[in-house]
């Protein structure tokens, strides 16, 4: 994603990556960068927080329009209100990924 | 504060994502100004949910993944601003998507959107934003050459003055 926002950036549109791993956008040099320490799949918060899903989306928007230099990242202050183990469990799909399976059979056998 | 980035990942996956650097060739800024004031600006969003239309839209290509996971579908969708809760489709094999079912704005906040343009913070928004599917593991080359093209001739047409990406 930071390199497909990199690609739209160069055809002169600027942009702005709100992601859970803004570490990742920055070592991918993407131009702008919003941080959400959010589980995967929910970028803009929590189902029906609006007061939450209001709060990226601002600060998205300044950041895309207000920011002054490439490279600019600015990380949300929210903390995710679901308890660790609950919300890193209930993102991950309930069949494992296709290269996930793949990698998993591709390991030699536990002694 | 600074975002973990790793909170939510699994251990065995962080080498996958940290600190690989940029992609060949891909390491200059790249930098289009945003001119405009956002109250007269026109803003569009992506998400890479693989969100489509269950009523008029094929899913995306989740069988050829299945039986060559190292593939990920390239193609991409026009979701309208104003479409239905209850017709968006999320076809993506690496998340739980009964959230975003449940409430698309997390990956695709539109309504929301169009709330920031009745209140004159944003000048307006695109009648249509765009999906794409994340999962393209090791090639990059059919967003390349297939699907960028058309998501900026599209973003172009609808006189987009920025763009709002969010991964799945």
């Amino acid at each position: 994603m930071p390199v497909l926002a990199r690609w739209i950036e160069a055809a002169g549109i600027p942009t702005v990556v709100v992601t859970m791993m803004p570490a990742v956008a920055e070592d991918r040099r993407a131009p702008r960068i919003v941080g959400v320490e959010f589980p995967f799949g929910h970028a803009f918060g929590m189902p029906g927080d609006k007061p939450m899903q209001r709060r990226v989306l601002g600060l998205a928007l300044q950041v895309l329009a207000g920011s002054g230099a490439f490279g600019t990242r600015v990380d949300l202050d929210i903390e995710w209100p679901v308890p660790l183990r609950d919300a890193y469990k209930a993102w991950q799909p309930k069949d494992a990924s296709p290269i996930v399976r793949k990698l998993l059979a591709s390991l030699p056998p536990r002694t | 504060m600074i975002v973990d980035s790793f909170r939510f990942l699994p251990r065995s996956f962080r080498p996958i994502y940290e600190g690989h650097g940029p992609f060949p060739g891909e390491e200059a800024p790249v930098w289009a100004p945003f001119a405009k004031r956002l109250a007269s600006s026109r803003i569009a969003l992506l998400t890479s949910a693989g969100m489509y239309l269950k009523s008029s839209q094929a899913s995306f290509d989740l069988e050829r993944e299945q039986n060559n996971p190292e593939w990920g579908d390239p193609s991409w969708r026009s979701i309208p601003a104003n479409a239905n809760a209850t017709d968006i489709g999320v076809a993506h094999l690496h998340i739980n998507s009964s959230d975003i079912k449940a409430d698309p704005e997390i990956a695709l906040p539109a309504r929301l959107l169009d709330q920031f343009v009745s209140e004159g913070v944003v000048g307006s928004a695109t009648a249509e934003h765009l999906s794409v599917m994340g999962y393209q593991h090791r090639s990059l080359e059919g967003w390349r050459n297939e699907t960028l093209p058309e998501l900026v001739a599209t973003l172009r047409d609808q006189q987009a003055d920025g763009l709002i990406l969010a991964p799945a």
